[in-house]
């Protein structure tokens, strides 16, 4: 059950920077590709009736992860302590600026409200490439289970360079949506930005991944002990290439593959750090692992068959409404 | 220097109250809309396609700062109450992710759909959206009391040698006995509020003759659900709400009655002011008797005071018992208000009587109060314990984060609450000022 767990938390959370990914990666570009209250109304209407239930997925893990491994969401939520203040907040700019923007008809409101939603789209999508980086480093975890991250701690040559994996990546993703979502010049531009940000994404995996290995002996000591799990990182693989391939045309490809890029090296993540959830950099018996940082197993049962449930109807339903708000996007008076 | 435990319930205090602003709404008016739009889907009526048309738009802004505003406290958990999180997630836990499983996603997904889907979807469709708008939003209501619920009355767990508890029961944790007439009680009260904007925004428009139409259906929709609900709020909920309190939490009870020395037909106080120091109740207008009858059905029963407790287990008296006797006062009040109401409507005076619709206009805030004022003596009321009975808020805190860091994020959070509070009191006043639309396309 442990083990189930670990993969459902990890799951979710891949679920979620795929799904966010796209509405994060638009809005970090969007001052940049959407010019003018036209294509700007474009490229929100293309994310305004999904983003809120793409976010859910983070606060869904969020609860997850408060019943399965209560003593990671206690250490890791109090040691990040200031820089998840700074994410909630941006969170905040950021789903603010998505509805309000629209709400009052002056050309100052609606620019002030592009910068804020563009600013809080680039700004959480770096600082989760960061968190996650934090994580697979490992942190000065003490004895009791807590540690104290300051930003000098937690802004490292290492997480940085996750942080702008994270943000190419979502940029690509968010630009490979948009060339699904729209047409006409926009499309276009999409298209431009589509294969420009290609060549930073395979320039950062390479590093971070060599960045990894390099980290420590152990790091990739789980592939070699579960040969299979190799289709993770092959899965990356391809998707990069598909992702060459569909550069110029294959709007919808190009999606699927940045998609693929995305699952591909969340998973080889997830696989690099299992078993420990949060690891210590001053000694590996204060590892917080699946095992020990778990609830009682009847918790772990109890839980995971009534989010199960729910989670089948979520997937349900979101392809419903996915399915309702797909094509083209079309102006219309009602929206964003 | 400030102590680490008073600024962490100094920031939840503030974040979860701001943040409760908005839900109070969302679980009130999404019930009003259902109701509206399966009238337009029965009569064909167009009013009640605008007025829901109407409705939906303020909806919509306020679930978005609901939304913002929750994603803080759910962090809080871990990065504030670390300890708390550690100690008992496996247990209050199993509440916590439902909420997001299963009620925001039923809220969030539906709310685009009924937001945008006019005309995309089949009308039946559009309308099943509003009605699981509504339900999301109710049901995201139970998780988070049931939650609270096992803060005030830990259940369905054991405890082993080391100290730690685990979940022994999940279904003895989503049906704790604390929960059902809490959840009726607040939601009650959410429903009430609606009623109240409902008519609060009703009778501003008569009073400047605009929106007649709209306004007489707002007007009188308000009084006669306001009058029904403003009753239930009293009887049964609040008044079994306070069972919960009598069997569960006698200190708490003690307290929101100013009740010092126990007594053998206690009275009920009306009015006072409670001297913790010296415990005594200062100037008291007492109803002889009466709180033995209210918490155990019976004139001479004994009820305990406070002076039967360790001074150390004591709530802050004065804010509990205020904040007790604002939501009583004021639900008093609301049940004045919409008798009046009742009264007028009977003599078909409702809509000419502008003293009324000034009182009905300048009402609107009050349920808020009273709403607010309720949590908090259920929350202050439980102190000093966080988990009653189990742990104490001072050994729930984080005790990796410094007093400073949070004071620093208290005022960061002041401040983005104070722009998020002005832009919203201006977007939902454009709304209004726009009124509703009359059919267009
Ligand atoms: C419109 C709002 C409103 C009004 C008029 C009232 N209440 Fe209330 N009350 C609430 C809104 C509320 C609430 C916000 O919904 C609370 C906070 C926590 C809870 O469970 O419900 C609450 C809590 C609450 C509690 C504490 C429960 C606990 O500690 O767990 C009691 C004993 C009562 N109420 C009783 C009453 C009585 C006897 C009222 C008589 C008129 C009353 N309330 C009016
Ligand atoms: C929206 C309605 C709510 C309001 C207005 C509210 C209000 C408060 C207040 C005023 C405090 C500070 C009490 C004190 O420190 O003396 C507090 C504390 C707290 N509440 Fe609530 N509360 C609400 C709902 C909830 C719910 C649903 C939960 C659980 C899921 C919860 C969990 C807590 C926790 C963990 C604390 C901090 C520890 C403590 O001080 O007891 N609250 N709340
Ligand atoms: C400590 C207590 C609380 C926590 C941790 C919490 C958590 C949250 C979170 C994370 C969200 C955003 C979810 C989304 O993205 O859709 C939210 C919104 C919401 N919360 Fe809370 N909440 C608390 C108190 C309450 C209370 C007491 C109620 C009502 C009884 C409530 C009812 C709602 C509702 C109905 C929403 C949907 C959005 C809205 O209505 O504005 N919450 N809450």
């Amino acid at each position: 059950m442990n083990i189930v767990w670990f993969w459902t938390l990890a799951v979710m959370l891949t679920a979620y920077a795929v799904l966010d990914g796209y509405d994060l990666g638009a809005g970090a570009l969007h001052l940049c590709l959407a010019r003018g209250n036209e294509e700007r109304r474009i490229v929100l209407n293309a994310i305004g009736p999904v983003w809120n239930g793409n976010e859910v997925w983070l606060i869904a893990a969020g609860g997850m992860m408060v019943v399965s491994f209560p003593k990671v969401y206690a250490s890791g939520f109090s040691g990040f302590y200031l820089a998840l203040m700074v994410v909630l907040w941006l969170l905040i700019l950021r789903g603010v600026s998505i509805e309000f923007r629209g709400q009052i008809d002056h050309d100052l409101w609606r620019a002030f409200w592009d910068a804020g939603f563009c600013v809080g789209s680039l700004l959480i999508a770096l600082l989760l490439g960061v968190a996650l980086g934090n994580v697979l480093r490992g942190l000065p975890i003490t004895a009791n289970g807590y540690f104290q991250g300051t930003f000098a701690l937690l802004l490292n040559p290492y997480s940085i360079l996750t942080g702008l994996l994270s943000l190419a990546i979502l940029a690509w993703h968010g630009c490979n949506y948009l060339r699904v979502k729209t047409d006409g010049a926009l499309l276009q531009k999409a298209q431009r930005w589509s294969a420009r940000l290609w060549w930073a994404v395979v320039v950062l995996v390479v590093a971070s991944t060599a960045a990894t290995l390099l980290l420590g002996p152990g790091m990739g000591q789980n592939f070699r002990l579960y040969p299979l799990s190799l289709v993770f990182p092959l899965l990356t693989l391809i998707g990069l290439m598909g992702g060459f391939l569909c550069r110029r045309n294959h709007d919808r490809g190009a999606f699927r593959s940045s998609t693929a890029v995305i699952i591909g090296l969340l998973t080889s993540a997830a696989m690099t750090a299992f078993p420990n959830l949060l690891a210590s950099t001053l000694d590996p018996s204060y590892n917080l692992t699946v095992y020990n940082a778990s609830s009682s197993p009847h918790a772990l049962l109890a839980s995971f068959i009534a989010n199960i449930v729910g989670m089948i109807g979520v997937i349900v339903y979101s392809t419903y409404v996915h399915r309702t708000f797909a094509g083209k996007v079309q102006l219309r008076d009602h929206g964003y | 220097m400030i102590e680490a435990v008073f600024a962490d319930r100094i920031q939840f205090a503030f974040t979860v109250m701001f943040h409760y602003l908005f839900p109070i709404l969302t679980m009130g008016l999404g019930f009003f809309i259902a109701v509206l739009s399966t009238m337009h889907l029965a009569t064909g009526d167009q009013r009640y396609a605008s007025a829901a048309r109407f409705w939906a738009r303020i909806f919509a802004i306020n679930f978005a700062l609901g939304v913002v505003t929750g994603i803080p406290l759910e962090f809080e958990f871990g990065t504030n109450w670390s300890r708390f999180s550690a100690f008992g997630g496996g247990v209050f836990g199993q509440t916590l992710p439902l909420e997001g499983v299963y009620a925001f996603f039923l809220e969030s997904g539906f709310l685009g759909l009924f937001l945008f889907g006019e005309g995309r979807v089949p009308r039946v469709v559009h309308w099943l959206a509003g009605i699981g708008v509504s339900l999301g939003s109710l049901l995201s209501g139970y998780f988070i009391v049931a939650t609270d619920a096992w803060m005030q009355h830990p259940v369905g767990y054991i405890a082993d040698s080391a100290g730690r508890i685990h979940l022994k029961s999940f279904w003895a944790v989503l049906l704790n006995p604390y929960a059902g007439w809490q959840y009726a009680h607040t939601i009650n009260g959410a429903l009430l509020t609606a009623a109240f904007v409902i008519g609060g925004v009703g009778a501003f428009y008569l009073l400047l003759n605009r929106h007649q139409e709209f306004a007489r259906l707002s007007v009188q929709t308000a009084v006669v659900a306001g009058l029904i609900l403003s009753l239930t709020q009293l009887f049964p909920t609040g008044d079994m709400d306070s069972h919960n309190v009598v069997q569960y939490q006698p200190t708490k009870l003690a307290t929101m009655e100013g009740l010092f020395e126990t007594a053998k037909g206690a009275p009920l106080a009306i009015i006072g002011m409670p001297d913790a120091q010296h415990g005594r109740l200062l100037d008291p207008v007492l109803v002889p008797d009466f709180l033995s009858f209210l918490a155990y059905g019976d004139f001479h029963a004994t009820v305990s005071g406070l002076n039967t407790y360790p001074q150390n287990l004591w709530p802050p008296v004065e804010l509990t018992y205020y904040a007790y006797h604002i939501m009583v006062g004021l639900g008093t009040i609301f049940i004045a208000i919409m008798l009046l109401g009742m009264f007028l409507l009977w003599r078909r005076r409702l809509f000419q009587s502008r003293w009324y619709l000034w009182i009905l206009m300048l009402a609107l805030p009050f349920p808020y109060i009273a709403n607010e004022a309720g949590w908090v003596v259920a929350e202050v009321g439980r102190q000093p314990w966080l988990i009653y009975g189990l742990l104490k808020t001072a050994q729930g805190t984080s005790a990796n984060v410094a007093v400073g860091e949070t004071v620093f994020t208290t005022l960061g959070f002041a401040g983005v609450y104070l722009m998020l509070g002005l832009l919203f009191l201006l977007l939902v006043g454009r709304v209004i000022h726009q009124g509703p639309q009359e059919e267009t396309v």
